[in-house]
This record gives C-alpha cells, structure tokens and sequence, in this order.
C-alpha cells in the first residue's frame, strides 16, 4: 500500500506532549490571572486538540478534502457561537 | 459481471482504494455532526458561564481536580492505545491489533469507573440536578453548572461506552484475522471516534474542573 | 451476459430482480431503498394533510364549532411536526435523491448502501415515536418547542414527540454522509464537478446543511427532553435558565431546515426547466454556487425568527441584513431560470406545470420573506397568518411543487411506466389553483392582523378564511389524483422507453427502470451537462441521445 504510515516513536513523543501539556494546565490554573487564566486554558486545550488531530488522527498526512472538514466544522461552531453571543453580547449597549 | 471483486471489497467499489477514502471521509463527515452536537452544549456553557461566573466558578470547586487530571491522562493513554492498534492493523499484525484495543477498552473503563465515582460523590453531596439539588453557598445558580456539567460529561461517556461497545465486535474480528493490511477500514475509521472523544475531554477538563482555582 | 434477462424473457431490472418482502425489506439498492422511503413519507404526508383538513375545518367558522381549543393546538403542532420533520426534510433527498444521484454520477449504489437501508428503518422508528405521541393525544406546543412552555407547563406528550424528532434527525444525517461522500468520491471518469447536474449540487448543499445543522437541534431536542425528565431548569427562567437561548439553538437548525426543503426542489427545477426548453441552462455555475451559498448564508440568519423575543436590538439588526443576504443567490436561480426559458423551445409536459408553477410561488414566497426580514414590517406581522402564508409559499407552494414535478419527470424511469396525461395535467393546475386560493387569502389575513395558531377569530375575518378553507379541499383533492393515477400506472401504464422526455443526464441512458447496478458498463462522461445545442436544430435530447453509446442492451420485453 502506498499509505502513510506514522511511527511509533511519533505516536510516543505526540503522547508525552499531551501529557506535559495536560500538567501544564492544571499548574497554570493554580496561578490566579484573572481572565487570562480562560486565555491560556483554551489556548493549550487547542494546542492539544491539534496534536490528537494531526497526528493521532493522522490529518496532517491526509487529504485536502479532510483538511476542509475539520476546518469548516470549527468555522460553523464558531458561526453558532458568534451570532448567539452577538445577542448576548450586544443587549446591554441600549 | 463484477464477481471476481476481492475480499472485503464491497461490489459498489472499484478499488480498495476508493473503498477506503469514502469510508474515512465518511467518518470524518459524521465527526464534523459530532463536533456540532457537543457545540450546542458547549453554546449553552458559554451563555451561562457568563450569565453566572460565581455560581459556575463555586461549581467547578466542588469537582475534584485530582480524579480530574488523572482521567485525562487516562484518557490521553487510551488514545495512544487506540493508535497503536491502527498502526498494528496497518502493518498487519491481527494480535496486536486486538490487544492494543483490549488495552484501550481497559483505559476506557478506567476512565467511566472514576466518572461513576466522581458522579456519586456529587449525588451523594446532593448536586445532581433537579427537585433535590442542594446548595449551602452564597452563589446562585449553581443548579446550572451542574446542569451542564452533567449533561457534558453524561454524553460524553455515553460516546465512551458506545466506543466500548463498537471495540468489544472488533477485537474478535481482528484476532480472527478480519482487517488485513489492505482493509481495515473499521479500525482506522474506529480510530477517529475514539480520538474524537478524546479531543472532546481535552475541552471539557478545563472548562468543568479548572475554574477559578488558584 | 446472463444478467440481462430474467427466466421470462423479459428485461431484467432492479424491479423484477427479485421478489418478496424480505427482498425489499433487507435491500441495499439506493433505488429500492428510494421507493420505501416514498412509501413511507407518502403516509406521513397523508397524515398531516389530514391534520390540515382539521385545521381546515375548524377555521370555516369564526367560533369554536369543531374541536377544542386545546385539540386546535394539538392539531396544528402536530401538523407541523408531521409536515416538516417526517415528510418535506426527507422528500426530495431520500426518494428522488437516493434514486438519481448514483444514476446521475454513474455509480453503481451510494457509497455506504447498509447506512442508507439503515436511515429508512431509523425513519420508520421515528414516524413510530411521533405516530405513538399522536395516539396518545398528541403534542400542544407548536413544531418549535418553545421553552418554558414545552418543559414546565405542557401537558402533552413532549417528550414523545421530541425522541421522534431526535431520531429521525439521524435518518437525515445518515442520508447526508452518504450523499457527500458517493458525490465526492464515486464519480464516473470524467464526470468533473462543473459537469454534475444541478440536482447533485443541490444535494450536495442540502447535505451540507443537515450535517452541519442537525446535531444541534438534536441536542437542543435532549436538553429538552432532560429538562422535562430531570424537572431542571436549562431553559426555564424561574430556575436561572434562558429561554431565548433555547430558541438560538433551535433555529440554528430550524431555520437552515427550510434550506433542506427548498434546496432540493430548486435541484429539481433546475433539470426540469433546461429539459423542457430544450436549452443548456443558463449560467450553470451561478446556479450551482447559489445553492452552495444558500446553504451556508443560511446559517447566518436565523435570528429574523427571534425579533420579537428580546434578543439584541443590535443582533437582530444584524440578522435582518444578513437574512436579506439569502435573496441574492434566490434570486440569481429565479432569473437564470427565466432566462433559460426565453427563446427555448418550451413544451407543456405535466413536470413543466410544476416547474413553472414553482417559479411564480417560491417568487411570492421569497419576496415575502425578506418583507418578514424587514424589522419594522416584522413588528406588525409577526405571529399573524402573513407568516404563514409566507412559509407555506415556500415550502408547499415550493418544495412540495418541486417533489411532485420531480415525480413526474422521473416516474417513467422509477417504474418503466407512464402516467396519463391529461389526468396529470389536470391535478397539476388544480394543486396550482387550490395552492393559491388556500393561501393567498391567509396573506390579507395576516396583513389584517389576523394572529396564527387561534382557533377562534373575529367574524370580519370569515370571507377570507372561507376562500382559504375551500383552497384547501381544492388543494387536497389535487393530492389525492396522482396518488390514483401513480397507482394505476404502475400495472396499466404504457411503458415508457429509456428516454421518454429526450433529456440528458447519464440516467436518462439507463433502462427504465434502471437494471440493479444502474448502468452494465460503466459510464465515462466527456460533455458538460445539459449539452442541448440550442441553435442547431434537431439539437435535442434525441439528437444527442442518438449519438451517444447506450450503456443498455437491447429490450427484450
């Protein structure tokens, strides 16, 4: 077969990122930031997500048409959440 | 006209390697519904946390961190399980494919066996939603938290249980030498929900447990 | 090869291939699969025209003389949920699209064929929830569930009704995937995107919708069900909850649903109107990315459903312009449609009433929607018969126009039969006139301050209401015709050819009905679709039909 196949030694070191990174979250959270603390928590949980999606799910290696799914699947979250907070946001100002 | 089609060869296919793209993409399609449906919760989280910062912030305190942490480990663990088990059955080795999967169950019910702990201590504590929640603190609105906390984690193991229960048919299938290294669309394609729901953790731990702690 | 005929001598297809029930029932074949789905949504759709006769009825007269008010309500939520998610979400894509869309691309099945046989037994078990919801007296909440009313106050069987709801959105998202991936990746060589037939596109956009849209209803419909179940508060303000979120989430499906019941009978006029004019369409590719943009513009848009209901002034502002968005790629359509029939040469066959009627209708329909748009003019006709007049122009006077011509057009191909004409062109022009005289009165009434959803109205009203009643047996009465004539045709029918309308499309060179997998060799395509040569005469269907390999053998019966 002409498929890609990812090492182990890759699957290992994407597994011990997570895990470090898991630690690093839980150690960042004890430190009061104030609203960067959300900041920072999401920013590492999507830096985690990518990991398990372009590597354990093999995305990186894939084609363009699954690129474009995963991508328009976060672009319509991000559809739900904006016009529902448009709302929310936007009812104090009158 | 088309019977000298190989095994595990599906007679609307020309090729295994037809079969096997419009089955991960297939996946992952479902994958992008899947996305979707836990963002209606993650929607509801996001209006009502900031509806009701305190009462979402004393929520999360009453969840324990610890068991917390170790879950996504757990959880981290058995997604490289599960990996391992695709790259078994992409080099061909039926056995490995159906241990590493054994292992993944065992992590996966590792990781329900802590959530029905961490779940009866809050009924025990009274904070399961409904006519007989309790709440001693100040904040109000706490119910909410636990709303949502519940209904994420809820649907969430329900994935994890259905993914047990997909991997339970599997393994026999594997250790009788069903996926060969030519088609063994089931685990790859199994492969991604299992590493879906663990994307979805990776977003429900901070969020649920990580609040206003420090 | 013996494929060809069966023991008889007679030409084997995927209808004769085989018999019994188990053969239907455990079938994988796109285009059985097709007819049970017709089967069934036929019967859902029998049942909520009945509901509509009630509504019908009771509405003749301005006082309560037939039903309770509270049987009103159960009449008209269940009608709703009947119509939309049992019959007009899986119309045209599970019938019509799971028959063509392997024909028209020239695969052999869809390409999970267990997935879709699946879809139509998780259907069934959804019709079975809502049937067993409506036997126990139904549901009074309106098809939208609008919270607290549907988790604190209701007393109907909610929670019933919502499991239908939730199952049968995995029978849509079932039919989706496959659409998206046989259309991705079954192709015949050769057969590029900007080949594809409109219909395809059109599905392919609807796809997208359902996938995108569904599971967010779906988990709105659980929290419901949660809230109802648990006795917690999600949605309910007396417990800390927000109403209005729950109809954010709700119309993040809802209203691109209406998407998914258009969609597709703008696919389907597409091929009507380019093969009884006997023309290439005009501007293939501005209709083929309008449905795309139509489905994504739509999920920008659905808070027009919400200006009354203390959302943002500035949100709804916002959903006003973007919702005015969504008539531009209609209306690219509607216009391409028109000028594909100028100079064509057009012919008056029955799938040609509807397509024309289709035009008129979704064009009152759609201009109407961006009145309902407006803020200021929503304010004064919001919750009145003018909003229903509007969505009833849509999705009856549009969806269901384009389901029956669709019907029409490839009846000869599904059963190998023709239907008779005069009787088609009959039940046509009486759908067209019932359809108006049901609903345009219901226009005045709404503009009148009539309010929806009452089953008492002030006497001043009775005229019109009257018309719309009459409308309405009128309108059923059109319904009921091809469902004789449809029946009939099947042993009596004259039996139609490979071609009968000399139209192009790969399914068109396939027997008819199709053999079991479709074409026996398989097809390359090496023209761009509707390749009609419009100056040229004897450029027709035929022409080209003639010139063309047949991917067929010879009749044998």
């Amino acid at each position: 077969m002409s498929e890609h196949i990812t090492p182990i030694r890759t699957y290992l070191l994407i597994f011990f990122a997570l895990m470090i990174l898991t630690v690093v979250t839980v150690a960042v959270a004890m430190v009061d930031l104030g609203a960067l603390n959300d900041v920072v928590a999401m920013g590492i949980a999507i830096f985690k997500a990518s990991l398990v999606v372009l590597f354990f799910m093999h995305v990186k290696k894939s084609r363009l048409m699954t690129k474009i799914t995963v991508v328009a699947s976060a672009f319509w979250l991000l559809i739900l959440f904006g016009l529902t907070l448009s709302d929310y946001v936007t009812r104090g100002f009158l | 006209m088309a019977e000298i089609h190989a095994p595990g060869l599906a007679h609307h296919f020309d090729s295994y390697q037809q079969q096997k793209e419009a089955a991960f993409f297939g996946m992952w399609v479902f994958l992008a519904t899947e996305v979707l449906f836990f963002g209606g919760l993650f929607c509801a989280y996001l209006v009502y946390r900031s509806a009701n910062p305190e009462a979402f912030a004393a929520g999360s305190r009453e969840l324990d961190i610890v068991l917390g942490a170790i879950n996504t480990a757990v959880l981290i663990g058995s997604s490289l399980t599960m990996a391992l088990a695709v790259h078994a059955a992409q080099v061909g080795k039926r056995k490995m494919i159906a241990a590493w999967m054994g292992a993944t169950i065992l992590l996966g019910g590792t990781f329900l066996g802590i959530k029905v702990v961490e779940y009866s201590h809050k009924i025990h504590e009274g904070h399961f939603p409904g006519p007989n929640f309790v709440w001693h603190g100040p904040e109000v609105n706490v119910e909410m938290f636990f709303n949502v906390y519940f209904l994420m984690t809820g649907l969430h193991a329900l994935h994890m249980i259905i993914g047990i229960g997909i991997m339970l048919v599997l393994i026999p299938l594997a250790w009788k030498g069903r996926f060969t290294p030519e088609s063994h669309n089931y685990v790859e394609g199994f492969g991604l929900y299992w590493h879906f729901v663990d994307i979805v953790w990776i977003f429900l731990f901070p969020l649920l447990y990580l609040l206003d702690v420090g | 090869m013996s494929e060809l005929a069966n023991n008889f001598g007679r030409r084997l297809h995927y209808l004769n291939a085989d018999y019994g029930v188990k053969s239907w029932l455990l079938t994988r074949d796109h285009k059985r699969i097709a007819l049970l789905y017709l089967a069934s949504i036929s019967l859902f759709f029998a049942l909520g025209g009945l509901m509509a006769v009630g509504i019908r009825l009771e509405l003749a007269t301005p006082g309560a003389d037939l039903v309770q008010p509270d049987t009103y309500n159960r009449l008209f939520t269940m009608h709703g949920v009947l119509m939309i998610f049992l019959f007009l979400i899986p119309s045209i894509p599970a019938t019509l699209g799971n028959f063509l869309i392997p024909l028209m691309i020239g695969a052999k099945d869809l390409a999970f064929p267990k997935v879709n046989l699946a879809s139509w037994y998780v259907y069934n078990i959804a019709g079975l929830f809502t049937l067993w919801a409506v036997a126990q007296g139904g549901v009074d909440t309106g098809w939208t569930f609008y919270t607290p009313y549907s988790t604190t106050y209701s007393n109907s069987y909610v929670v019933a009704t919502a499991l239908g709801v939730f199952t049968v959105g995995f029978s849509s998202i079932m039919t989706a995937v496959n659409f998206i991936v046989t259309i991705h990746r079954m192709r015949a060589p050769g057969l590029t995107w900007f080949r594809l037939p409109l219909f395809v596109w059109a599905h392919y956009a609807t796809s997208l919708v359902i996938i995108l849209g569904t599971p967010v209803v779906a988990v709105t419909i659980l929290m419901v069900a949660a809230e109802r179940i648990l006795r917690i508060g999600i949605f309910d303000p007396a417990l800390g909850g927000d109403p209005v979120l729950f109809q954010h989430l709700f119309w993040f499906y809802s209203h691109p649903a209406v998407y998914i019941m258009i969609l597709p009978s703008m696919g389907v006029i597409s091929e009507l109107i380019t093969a009884f004019t006997r023309k290439r369409i005009f501007g293939y590719k501005f209709i083929a990315f309008a449905s795309v943009s139509i489905a994504v513009l739509g999920f920008l848009v659905w808070g027009h459903h919400m200006f009354l209901s203390s959302q943002s002034v500035y949100a709804g502002a916002v959903f006003s312009v973007l919702s005015m968005l969504v008539a531009v790629p209609s209306a690219i359509k509607v216009f391409n449609w028109t000028a594909t029939l100028y100079k064509g040469s057009v012919s008056w066959d029955t799938p040609m009433l509807y397509a024309l009627g289709f035009i008129g209708l979704f064009t009152i329909g759609g201009l109407t929607g961006v009145m309902l748009a407006t803020l200021g003019i929503d304010i004064h006709v919001h919750d009145t018969y003018f909003v229903v007049a509007h969505f009833h122009y849509v999705m009856v006077g549009g969806a269901i126009m384009g389901y029956l011509g669709g019907l029409h057009f490839w009846w000869p191909k599904i059963t190998g039969r023709l239907y008779p004409v005069f009787w088609s062109k009959f039940s046509a022009i009486v759908i067209f006139v019932g359809f108006n005289l049901t609903f345009f009165p219901q226009f005045l009434l709404g503009y009148l301050g009539m309010p929806r959803r009452y089953h008492v109205y002030p006497a001043d009203f009775q005229v019109l209401n009257v018309m719309s009643s009459a409308g309405a047996t009128i309108l059923g009465v059109g319904y009921l015709i091809p469902l004789f004539y449809f029946f009939w045709s099947m042993r009596y029918g004259e039996r139609a050819d490979r071609n009968p309308w000399g139209a192009i499309g790969l399914e068109w060179m396939t027997g008819s009905p199709p053999p079991t997998h479709n074409f026996h060799e398989p097809p390359t395509v090496d023209w761009d679709a509707y390749a009609y040569l419009p100056d040229t005469p004897g450029g027709t269907g035929e022409a080209w039909d003639a010139a063309k390999p047949t991917s067929e053998a010879p009749e044998h019966g």
